[in-house]
């Protein structure tokens, strides 16, 4: 593996008896995007102001680059902050603003003259050069920010949930923009947010984030489905919980009984032992529904029969809830034909619910549960 | 209720007695610095320019360079005081933020008097601050703190700090200080943040900070009357004088219209710069109401 | 959470508490000076409550400060009222008359007083010769006089306080009182009027404060034997410094600081119940 680029060795960070931190250690490499992703309050963005100086952490350390940075002054280290306001300097210009890291920093005019326009043009911001913040929209004030950021050349690029003052489209927009901005400057960045689709969609690692400590780190399509926790399986995705214990093993497979009384057959990959308590993950769109029972059941299938509760249409897919004994199991389906003629799924019909045994993942029951 | 007509006489009988007691007075001012003096010091019959002539009086020409020199000190200590006050209330908690933002208004709702009696106090020869500062020898037994101009611009910067410190305050209340930590995120020194950041978002607090000290220390007469001396007369002391020991009202009233002069040009100069600074930038600005909100 | 960011300068902190010694020096001084036996208040001599007790006998005191507060009183009174006047019409104004409307209330808040006093002492005299030459009538500055003029630099005051609670308050509660079927008039008294009047108290708690404590306008307004408070300290000061004027700071002091104490609690009870 790379020497990464930051790493944080063991930070704690208390405020009076607040653990904001508890012993946190993650390692980004070069040239990645790394995600720091929870619900607010989980410590994401302290942990980012750690990382730019802003805090200081009780405990542990911060290298950038295999230098300890831990007790160095924000203007001192080699990390740019894009915040969540952008804080852009409302009486400077654009101009004015990109260039103020490099006139902070006593950089050459000729330098700064030339610099400057290259940034702009990489955030497609030419001819704005002597607006104002106040009159420009909130993409576009993002986009100073950036190249604010960028132009002192940091190691790292750190954005503390850049996209959450934007509105749908124009988030979806940035994200594709933050991606080529990434390919083009090739540098690190450490990206805070609470939204798992932004995650998702531009990272390539995923540390979740859950009270201070780290849930699980991993690429998004492990987060998403192998979740470590039911912390992890319920804040990236929908999914559905099924609390019991195992009853029987068999080989690399076993039979779990839950609370509510039916039996799944589920893959073993953690191989647990009988009466282990487990919780089990099964996302909605693994389930298949049905009026009419399945025909090809093999051995490796679970099949639950149900009655519909609730039906909500959202175009690309259905939704449907399910009352399966003393569950309600929430179940997607995808639209992949023009479905007018068919005859639809609607409240009250009886189904049939089947899911193969190694679409199901089992969980730590001592993970936390999601709030 | 907002037709036009009940809006004409809601507004009228303010109008009327502003008129009346504030406007034509100012204008009788004016008018009465024309007016020849009669035996008595009063009102005379005729027009003349004989007290506007008397304005080039040889003592005139020093108390007006004095009053200036003090007014101008006053309000920039005040302002240097009154932006590193702003600056650590607008980063406290609120909480706390608001304990010490009463403090410091307290002694502005006390009486004006009773606030330059107490500096009395602790200027007087057998006072606590001159044994303290003969103590550490920092002046000698024979000084004399009180009846001179440091003792007036003392009392003046401590009676104007309250008045400087809320618009510059309401001011900073509105800083994004985020905006300090980009600064520092981008490579800038705490100073460099402070002057090329913190400064330029405030100045709009500092205007009218500079304004509201100025213009009442310009007029300042209590304060020289009470603890400065023949050496630290100001404009105002001459004024009253005229009014009072030398009855004489058309002087009195041709040092006033100076004194408007010097009033309103520094107001309006202010004022000009405010709406060309708000023109150019649009930024939030402080309203005359700001620098009273902290009183309440 | 930004502002509790740890990198900060102290020399703001160490400014603040210098200034704050500074504001609070001068009281400090003047309270233990009013229990000090010396009559001049440089030496400890002795504690001593007499100051306090001759500070009681004096009739003349007692006479000031009744008069002071019938002054404040009236003006409070007629200002309050006027300037609410002026705020309402302000507010409501769109015209261009609104720019000359605001100058006219809005210049007095920075004229420095002793122009006002000389102003409306010019105008008294000329106004008394001209009634005196025209009409025969006869009138000498006195009571009248200081109220009208204490009026005249209040009314400033309240307008701008009533204004900023005007601002404050959302056009579409008028709009939805008239909405539910109420008149103009109803909607004035049981939407508009509650929703101002802690504009109102305050303004008329500033113009009440401002009275009692002005000397300049006072003292170029007032006949011969009208004697307020400040009137009558500042005269006592130029006299000396009699250890009864410290005795009475103390008593005024304790008043202020009891008052701003007492409505700070009242404000912060009204906002937490909020």
């Amino acid at each position: 593996m790379d020497t990464p680029i930051l790493r944080f060795e063991n930070v704690t960070k208390c405020y009076g008896n607040n653990i904001v931190l508890d012993n946190v250690s993650l390692s980004i490499a070069a040239g990645e995007v790394f995600s720091l992703l929870g619900p607010s309050g989980c410590g994401k963005t302290t942990l980012l102001r750690i990382c730019g100086g802003f805090e200081r952490p009780d405990e542990g350390r911060v290298y950038l680059d295999g230098v300890d940075i831990t007790k160095l002054p924000p203007n001192e280290r080699d990390v740019r902050t894009v915040f969540q306001s952008y804080a852009l300097f409302p009486h400077m210009t654009v101009w004015e603003n990109v260039a103020f890291g490099l006139r902070a920093t006593g950089v050459p005019r000729d330098e700064i003259v030339k610099r400057v326009p290259r940034y702009l043009e990489l955030v497609q911001l030419k001819g704005f050069e002597q607006r104002r913040p106040g009159q420009l929209s909130g993409g576009q004030r993002q986009r100073v920010a950036i190249a604010r950021a960028l132009i002192n050349q940091p190691k790292v690029l750190l954005l503390d949930e850049p996209l959450a003052a934007l509105d749908l489209k124009l988030r979806q927009r940035m994200l594709m923009d933050l991606d080529a901005i990434h390919d083009e400057v090739g540098i690190s960045f450490l990206f805070v947010t609470h939204d798992q689709q932004e995650a998702m969609c531009i990272s390539d690692q995923i540390a979740v984030l859950n009270r201070g400590h780290v849930e699980q780190i991993g690429r998004p399509q492990e987060l998403y489905e192998a979740p470590r926790s039911s912390f992890v399986a319920s804040f990236i995705g929908d999914t559905n919980f099924f609390e019991g214990f195992v009853t029987e093993t068999q080989g690399d497979y076993c039979n779990v009984k839950t609370k509510d009384g039916f039996d799944l057959y589920l893959y073993n990959d953690r191989h647990l032992n009988t009466n282990t308590p487990v919780s089990v993950s099964i996302r909605p769109e693994k389930f298949t529904i049905s009026l009419t029972p399945p025909t090809d059941t093999d051995q490796k299938m679970n099949v639950l029969q149900g009655e519909v509760e609730e039906v909500v249409y959202l175009g690309a897919h259905t939704r449907f809830w399910v009352r399966v004994g003393g569950h309600r199991i929430s179940v997607v389906k995808q639209h992949h034909a023009y479905g007018l003629d068919e005859r639809s799924i609607t409240w009250g019909d009886a189904v049939w619910l089947t899911v193969g045994a190694d679409k199901g993942y089992m969980l730590d029951r001592n993970g936390s549960m999601g709030e | 209720m907002q037709n036009r007509r009940v809006r004409f006489f809601v507004g009228l009988p303010t109008f009327v007695w502003l008129l009346l007691f504030y406007a034509i007075p100012m204008v009788v001012m004016l008018l009465l610095a024309f007016r020849h003096a009669d035996a008595n010091g009063d009102i005379g019959a005729t027009w003349s320019l004989q007290e506007i002539r008397n304005l080039c009086n040889p003592i005139y020409p020093k108390i007006f360079i004095r009053t200036i020199w003090l007014a101008v000190t006053a309000t920039l200590l005040c302002v240097m005081f009154a932006i590193p006050i702003s600056y650590q209330l607008a980063r406290m908690r609120p909480r706390i933020r608001n304990v010490f933002l009463m403090l410091i208004v307290v002694p502005f709702w006390t009486n004006f008097l009773i606030r330059i009696y107490a500096w009395k106090v602790v200027l007087h020869p057998d006072g606590f601050l001159k044994s303290i500062f003969v103590a550490i020898g920092l002046c000698d037994p024979d000084a004399i703190l009180l009846y001179n101009s440091g003792a007036v611009l003392t009392v003046m910067v401590y009676t104007y700090l309250p008045f400087a410190v809320l618009p510059i305050y309401s001011a900073a209340e509105k800083f994004d200080f985020s905006m300090l930590d980009a600064a520092k995120d981008l490579g800038a020194g705490s100073f460099y943040a402070f002057r090329r950041v913190f400064l330029p978002a405030i100045m709009s607090g500092v205007t009218v900070a500079i304004m509201v000290v100025f213009i009442p220390a310009l007029g300042a007469y209590l304060i020289p009357d009470l603890v400065g001396g023949a050496s630290s007369e100001m404009i105002g002391d001459k004024i009253a004088q005229s009014v009072t020991t030398k009855r004489n009202l058309p002087h009195a009233s041709a040092l006033s219209a100076l004194l408007m002069f010097g009033v309103f040009a520094p107001l309006l100069i202010g004022m000009l710069i405010r709406k060309w600074r708000q023109r150019a930038q649009g930024e939030t600005m402080v309203t005359n109401r700001d620098v009273m909100k902290g009183a309440f | 959470m930004i502002r509790n960011g740890s990198q900060r300068s102290v020399i703001p902190f160490c400014v603040l508490m210098v200034v704050l010694i500074f504001l609070y020096l001068p009281f400090v001084m003047v309270t233990m000076a009013s229990f000090n036996a010396s009559k001049y208040g440089g030496e400890w001599v002795g504690f001593s409550l007499k100051w306090y007790e001759s500070l009681f006998e004096n009739d003349a005191i007692l006479d000031a400060l009744k008069t002071t507060l019938f002054i404040a009183a009236m003006s409070t009174f007629f200002a309050t009222i006027l300037g609410t006047m002026a705020a309402l019409a302000l507010h409501w104004m769109k015209s261009r008359i609104r720019g000359i409307y605001s100058a006219l209330v809005h210049t007095p808040l920075v004229v420095p007083d002793i122009l006002h006093g000389v102003g409306l002492l010019l105008l008294f005299v000329t106004a008394k010769h001209l009634l005196s030459y025209c009409f025969g009538w006869e009138f000498e500055l006195g009571m009248v006089t200081i109220i009208i003029a204490h009026v005249t630099f209040c009314v400033s005051y309240v307008t701008m306080v009533v204004v900023g609670r005007l601002e404050t308050f959302d056009g579409h509660l008028i709009e939805a009182a008239h909405d539910l079927g109420a008149g103009a008039l109803y909607t004035f008294f049981k939407v508009t009027m509650p929703m101002i009047l802690p504009g109102i108290i305050a303004g008329a708690l500033f113009s009440f404060t401002l009275s009692i404590d002005d000397f300049v306008i006072t003292f170029f307004v007032k006949g011969a034997g009208d004697t307020t408070l400040p009137i009558y300290i500042q005269s006592a000061m130029r006299r000396g410094n009699p250890a009864e004027i410290n005795a009475l700071s103390v008593i005024f002091l304790a008043f202020t600081f009891i008052f701003v104490f007492v409505t700070q609690m009242l404000l912060t009870r009204k906002k937490e119940t909020k």
